[in-house]
């Protein structure tokens, strides 16, 4: 048995209340989750001797506007386990109204950028975070362009610097 | 240059102004500020094929405060755009510039919210090179075409 599905094992039967449901894409299984308790899920997962769950490859996010998933957010945790070779993933639901789910920076300290990239990028905050601010756009901005509904061009961010004013 | 009478004895009669002019437009230091592919470009005008040493202008200096002439070779994005202008203060006067590329002119094909659609919004532009990435020809045209500013410019104080 490979260790994705031991993992979807384990996490099913002691995380009843926070498993929605398990699928699979391209060969790799995943599984969704409700947001509450995804510190103790994910500390399971890499603290368990079995699974050794170790390595927190990528930390990223989707926004599901109009597309029927269960809620409009949705926080991706890319988990790879160096002993049995084998990848999980971890999809926990973020409503639109209420954003943020627990930091998991104090699990992995690797996540702490990768938290901040995604408040940066969708607004989504994340509680118990040691720094969270913008990463890669500039602090004055207010928008948060990855969301499917911030325009394209933009809310006059580019066109809003002071003109140069001295001989031409 | 005006030259009537001393011909036969080796000197010039001329307005200062165009000796000044003669001095500039042959001795233009660029500052290049390259972000992106232009820059390859420019690089290769600069190098032995091309030669930008031929026109004057080969001193390419990388500090502002050293240089008359800014060429923006490439896209300048909402968090390079404050660093362009603080640069571009740096430049003592007289100083031109020119926007090389689609992306530095225009945008480009970068229409959105992280992208300066044309540098001309916020610095004065002289001369535009079209292209995507310009040849280093038009890069060369480019600088014969500032040189003819330059030519023109005078001993009027910009600042005044």
């Amino acid at each position: 048995m490979d260790v994705a599905t031991a993992a979807v094992e384990k996490i099913t039967a002691l995380f009843t209340d926070t498993v929605i449901g398990t699928q699979e894409s391209c060969g790799q299984k995943f599984v969704e989750v409700q947001r509450d308790r995804i510190v103790d899920l994910l500390t399971f997962l890499k603290n368990d001797a079995e699974l050794s769950f170790e390595c927190l490859m990528d930390l990223t996010a989707i926004d599901g506007l109009n597309q029927g998933a269960p809620e409009r957010f949705c926080v991706v945790y890319h988990l790879y386990s160096f002993r049995n070779n084998g990848f999980l993933r971890i999809k926990a639901y973020v409503p639109e109204g209420d954003p943020w789910i627990d930091s998991v920076s104090g699990v992995w300290k690797s996540a702490a950028w990768a938290e901040r990239e995604v408040y940066d990028l969708f607004g989504i905050q994340f509680p118990g975070h040691p720094d969270l601010k913008r990463l890669l756009l500039p602090e004055y901005l207010t928008g948060h362009p990855l969301r499917k509904d911030y325009p394209l061009r933009g809310l006059g961010e580019r066109d809003n610097f002071p003109r140069y004013v001295g001989g031409a | 240059m005006a030259s009537q009478a001393w011909q036969h004895e080796g000197i010039l009669t001329t307005k200062l102004s165009e000796v000044v002019g003669w001095a500039r437009k042959n001795s233009l230091w660029p500052m290049p500020f390259g972000t992106a592919c232009c820059a390859i470009e420019l690089m290769a005008t600069l190098a032995s094929r091309y030669d930008l040493a031929r026109f004057g202008a080969e001193v390419i200096r990388f500090s502002p405060r050293q240089s008359d002439l800014m060429i923006v070779s490439g896209r300048i994005s909402l968090k390079m755009m404050p660093v362009l202008l603080k640069i571009w203060e740096q430049m003592p006067e007289p100083k031109w510039c020119i926007s090389q590329g689609a992306c530095a002119s225009c945008g480009g094909i970068f229409d959105n919210y992280a992208m300066i659609q044309g540098v001309d919004r916020f610095i004065p532009v002289q001369v535009y090179v079209p292209g995507c990435p310009p040849r280093p020809e038009s890069i060369i045209d480019a600088l014969i075409k500032i040189q003819e500013i330059v030519e023109r410019e005078g001993l009027k104080s910009r600042t005044a």
